[in-house]
């Protein structure tokens, strides 16, 4: 059982990265997607495995129980990490309804908006933070 | 000790709490913004006034609140002497530079700011004098550098003054952050962050080996403050600033700061050699450069900034020799600069205001215009100068009477010269500066028409001219507060004996060399000056500018090499280093063998893995596929489901297929307005690459989940169990520990939940208003979109479910604390069964019958959680502390209420607002893109019969 989980763990951390490294931002979502539940099982398997022993407390026997404290964390962590995917949902759609594709490398763009640069050469330019003119 | 000292935080406070007023009061004009001004500080220095005389008679006052008492940290004050004089000094010329500024500024200048500031800076300087803990005092440090840099840019149209502003806050706030960690060695010495404390630790503190490097990095805080050279240059060029900034700043306070703090740090830093060396001769290296400079200098407030270096270089000369002597002299010398500089950078205020023009070369013959400003200007200068019957003599007197008692390196001419060729500099420049500005012949081509300014504007300067003069003539009026100042410097009590004739001494002597030398230099000023234009010469302004520019380049650079705009790059670069990392790691360590037995693997699991493996596989191979990948995160989030159920985590397994069903929502309604395809744009080599980097991290995470499954270790969760019914009366553990053990940990996940709903929500209508919503609304009908988007049968189905989903939702929440359950869940569940109602009727037609909206549910639950949690203080205990008891209604079966119940209605009403919003806003979208809307619940509806009704607009 141990080595189910461990590779369910590892396969969907190699398909998580693998589709985070990918060009496009409906693609890295997938990849977060498939991270989160990596990171989730993980998290979760921290407390061990065990079958038939759920933390609800037994009035009536003295039985074994799993461990509560990484089911509790993992389980907001699963309500946080929808709101986090959702978040990042509505920035892909944003950027892609702005800009028209859902690229997420700007390479190609940044050299268009250097150009900024040059036209503030005043004298007060010297020590201006010249951060400000590239977003 | 006295408790008198429960004054000192309300004086500290006072300029704070005044400096609101002026911005609010400048609607009521000018004068009343000025009073208004000077109420704060008359109050200060009234209350000041209350104390003085118990420090004058040696006592110290204390007053300390408790702050971050964990880190060292209380908001303690204290006053001595030395606070009392620059306390006094900071309010008393704050007053005056009020007066001033009311008839300097011009109608343009918005004043209600320039008090802001000036009352801002005036609160921060008051706290480095009177803070009796060094983290505080770095705090008010830090702070005179930030409302300094807003005071000398205050005429933010002026380049000179943003530039200046600038340079001043790079120098002065780098020096700043040297000297916190000057300080934080300090307070690591003695054992404490109290400068009471650490004034009795001297010996202990020279003794250490961390002695020099905390000796040097305060030192560098004080040299930049303090405009030591080679940090001198910051402080010309500060002069951009409005003249009652540079009379009250770089003269008589902020300045005087580096000065202050080596004067309090006397007693524990000096008496070493690197003291003795380092101060005296950077004081004394910057006493004559300053004053060869301000010589040479054609703008009359560039004159007077190099001589104030030049002074305050005499000041850190003086603290440097280390006697008591001496700083007696420093003391006394504060004084007198501190009158006559301010007077005098007042007046040099007063010509530019009346002639439009501050070169020297431009002026001359000034006394007959403007006869009060030169009279004030020609004894304020004169004192400067150091001739007798003026107390700038006085103190001159004690310098050099120190400077010549003073050998360097055996040698004990070295010093004495040089002080008095610093002090035959001062005389000629201040001779200049009343020779060139205000004697001579009139001239017919000032900038504008000399005059003496109002009766408003002249006050301040000649009340300190008449300081100069009493104390000049009658200098034991001082004794007291020199001897109590300087006694809190020295930590030995001091009586000093201040008069004009000390009989014919080497001081003398000197004294008289440099009065007639400075004549001479004077004389031959003209054929020297071409001779000083001609010299090449360092322009520090030049090298800082250079400087500055090449750490911007070379961080630009870097930030440019490292961040070029390719996310994957920095999301492969950062996984293949974590990997690393955690490789590193964890073969530094060793492995113990496995104790725990390895669980049996059923068939049923099996089945479930390779559907989940393969689902995996097949969302890699097919994710440009954007629909078919998404079906398959699906099955992915039902098999873990199923997975948490088997290994004992039921609320788990509830919350997972929760939420895996709103996210597929949310992903579809997304991916309805994105394109369907991902195109093919990584070439082989790209995937290669990030395949490799996928299959190592996957294998490492393996691998290590691997490590620790088959090992034991102790939990903390055996608390948990143990003491979830005792203490907080539910026996599902999860739950208790989510609303009771780590409630605080879920309060604030709600509001991060909350925060997110929100954010989509202002995202989307900010989205809308852009480029995007004109976008949508051109965007095409697709064709092949479905004629019955309302299915009756789904609109029935949905309706009937309705009452059932919440009824499920309900019993999930009421049951959440005894069995799987909880308001998380509950939360999901009913925003599903909400959900469907949406799916089936359209947006309209729901959002019409919605009563409340969801931004409130979310502030309600965030607010209801916040409450209950509050509540445990009023029974007086730690925030969210829960309570809970049984209560027994005959008919019905023995029940439990518990404060976590209404914790839980909070999370509760926060998820279903979160998740509701989140998806109504995608949803929004829809009807900027020509989304029809529907009014009927259904597109058909066999009961009216009469004619198929069209969808219509709204």
């Amino acid at each position: 059982m141990e080595f189910v989980v461990a590779s369910t763990i590892g396969v969907l951390t190699a398909g998580g990265v693998y589709l985070l490294l990918r060009l496009r931002a409906f693609s890295v979502i997938l990849g977060l997607a498939l991270l989160t539940y990596a990171v989730n099982i993980f998290l979760f398997a921290s407390g061990r495995l065990a079958v038939n022993a759920p933390p609800v407390l037994n009035k009536y026997a003295d039985v074994a129980y799993s461990d509560p404290l990484p089911q509790a964390l993992v389980l907001t962590a699963i309500v946080i990490s929808f709101g986090m995917t959702a978040v990042l949902v509505m920035f892909a759609l944003g950027a892609y309804l702005e800009a028209d594709h859902d690229r997420i490398d700007m390479t190609g763009e940044s050299e268009e908006e250097g150009e900024g640069d040059s036209s503030s050469g005043s004298d007060d330019a010297a020590i201006t933070a010249q951060g400000e003119n590239r977003v | 000790m006295s408790d008198g000292g429960s004054l000192l935080p309300i004086i500290a406070l006072l300029p704070f709490l005044g400096a609101l007023v002026p911005g609010l009061m400048i609607r009521a004009g000018r004068t009343a913004c000025a009073t208004f001004t000077a109420v704060p500080t008359l109050a200060a220095l009234v209350m000041l006034g209350t104390l003085a005389p118990a420090v004058l008679r040696g006592e110290v006052l204390q007053a300390e609140i408790d702050w971050l008492p964990q880190l060292g940290l209380t908001a303690s004050f204290f006053l001595d002497g030395l606070g009392l004089l620059f306390a006094g000094m900071i309010l008393g010329v704050g007053l005056l530079i009020t007066l001033y500024a009311r008839f300097y500024l011009s109608g343009e200048d918005p004043m209600g700011q320039f008090y802001t500031y000036l009352l801002l800076f005036q609160g921060a300087m008051l706290g480095i004098v009177i803070s009796d803990n060094i983290l505080l005092l770095l705090i008010f440090w830090e702070l005179t550098s930030l409302s300094s840099f807003l005071l000398i840019g205050y005429w933010k149209h002026l380049p000179e003054g943003r530039q200046g502003a600038r340079m001043a806050l790079a120098v002065t706030g780098a020096g700043g952050l040297a000297m916190i960690a000057g300080m934080l060695i300090l307070g690591d010495i003695a054992g404490s962050y109290n400068l009471t404390d650490i004034l009795t630790q001297g010996e202990a503190i020279r003794a250490s080996e961390w002695y020099l490097p905390a000796l040097i990095l305060i030192l560098l805080g004080a040299f930049t403050k303090s405009a030591q050279f080679p940090f001198h240059f910051w402080l010309p060029h500060a002069m951009a600033a409005p003249t009652p900034v540079s009379a009250y700043l770089h003269s008589a306070t902020m300045v005087k700061a580096g000065v202050f703090l080596m004067a309090r740090m006397w007693p524990v830093l000096s008496g070493t050699d690197a003291w003795f060396y380092i101060v005296s001769i950077t004081g004394l290296v910057t006493m004559v450069l300053g004053a060869l400079i301000a010589l040479f200098k054609d703008d009359l407030k560039a004159l007077l900034a190099f001589s104030t270096v030049s002074h305050l270089g005499l000041l850190t000369m003086l603290l440097g020799f280390g006697t008591k002597a001496a700083a007696v002299a420093a003391v006394f010398h504060v004084i007198n600069h501190l009158t006559f500089k301010a007077a005098l950078f007042m007046t040099a205020g007063i010509v530019d205001h009346e002639t439009h023009t501050r070169d020297i070369k431009r002026l001359g013959g000034l006394a007959k215009f403007m006869p009060v400003t030169a009279l004030i200007g020609t004894l304020a200068a004169l004192s400067m100068a150091g001739i007798p019957f003026f107390n700038g003599f006085l103190s001159k007197e004690l310098m050099l009477e120190e400077a010549a008692h003073t050998g360097w390196f055996g040698n004990p001419w070295i010093v004495p010269v040089l002080a008095t060729v610093g002090a035959l500099l001062s005389v000629a420049y201040s001779l200049r500066f009343i020779f060139h500005v205000f004697a001579g012949p009139a001239r017919d081509d000032y900038p504008a028409h000399p005059h003496d300014p109002p009766f408003g504007m002249w006050a301040a300067p000649a009340f300190l001219t008449v300081l100069v003069m009493v104390i000049g003539i009658m200098p034991h009026l001082a004794e007291p507060l020199v001897a109590a100042a300087a006694s809190a410097v020295t930590g030995a009590e001091l009586n000093p004996y201040l008069k004009i004739w000390h009989g014919v001494t080497p001081a003398l002597v000197m004294s008289i060399i440099a009065v007639l030398g400075g004549a001479v230099l004077l004389a031959l000023h003209r054929p020297l000056d071409r001779l000083w234009i001609a010299a090449p010469r360092p322009e520090a302004k030049t090298i800082f500018d250079g400087l500055v520019a090449g750490i911007a380049a070379w961080s630009r650079a870097l930030a440019e090499g490292l961040h070029n705009g390719a996310i994957s790059r920095y999301l492969a670069i950062f996984i293949a280093a974590t990997v690393l990392l955690g490789y590193a790691a964890f073969s530094g360590g060793e492995m113990r063998p496995p104790t725990r037995e390895i669980l049996p693997v059923p068939p049923v699991v099996a089945v479930g893995w390779l559907l989940l493996v393969g689902a995996t596989l097949l969302v890699v191979l097919n994710h440009r596929n954007r629909f078919r990948a998404l079906v398959l995160i699906g099955v992915i989030g039902l098999m873990i489901s199923v997975g948490f159920v088997y290994l004992s985590a039921p609320d788990l397994a509830l919350t997972q297929i929760s939420v895996e069903t709103v996210t597929i929502m949310l992903l579809l309604l997304a991916l309805y307005f994105m394109p369907k395809e991902s195109p093919k744009e990584s070439g082989a080599g790209l995937r290669l690459r990030d395949g490799t980097i996928a299959l190592v991290a996957g294998a490492a995470a393996a691998a290590l989940a691997m490590a620790f499954l088959v090992r034991d270790f102790s939990p903390i969760s055996d608390f948990h169990l143990a003491n979830a019914y005792k203490g907080g009366g539910g026996t599902n553990v999860v739950n208790v520990i989510l609303v009771d053990f780590r409630g605080y940990d879920t309060y604030g996940e709600i509001i991060v939940l909350g925060i997110a709903g929100l954010t989509i929500y202002a995202l989307m209508e900010a989205l809308l208003d852009g480029p995007a919503g004109r976008r949508l609304r051109a965007r095409p009908v697709p064709p092949d979109r479905s004629r019955d988007r309302h299915p009756l049968m789904m609109v029935v189905a949905t309706r009937a479910m309705m009452p059932i989903a919440v009824m499920v939702g309900v019993y999930m929440f009421l049951r959440g604390h005894n069995e799987p359950g909880g308001g998380f869940v509950a939360g999901l569940v009913i925003s599903i069964a909400l959900l469907m109602q949406y799916m089936a009727s359209g947006f309209a037609w729901t959002q019409s019958r919605q009563r409340i909206e969801y931004h409130v549910m979310i502030g309600w639950g965030v607010l209801i959680a916040g409450l209950t949690g509050a509540g445990a203080w009023l029974a007086g205990k730690p925030f969210l502390t829960s309570a809970f008891g049984y209560i027994h209604w005959p008919p019905i079966e023995e029940f439990e209420w518990a404060t976590a119940m209404a914790f839980d209605l909070g999370v509760f009403l926060t998820v279903l607002g979160a998740v509701m919003l989140m998806l109504y806003s995608l949803s929004r979208i829809a009807r900027y893109a020509g989304e029809t809307v529907n009014v009927e619940p259904m597109d058909y509806d066999p009961s009216l019969t009469i004619e198929r009704k069209k969808p219509e607009a709204e």
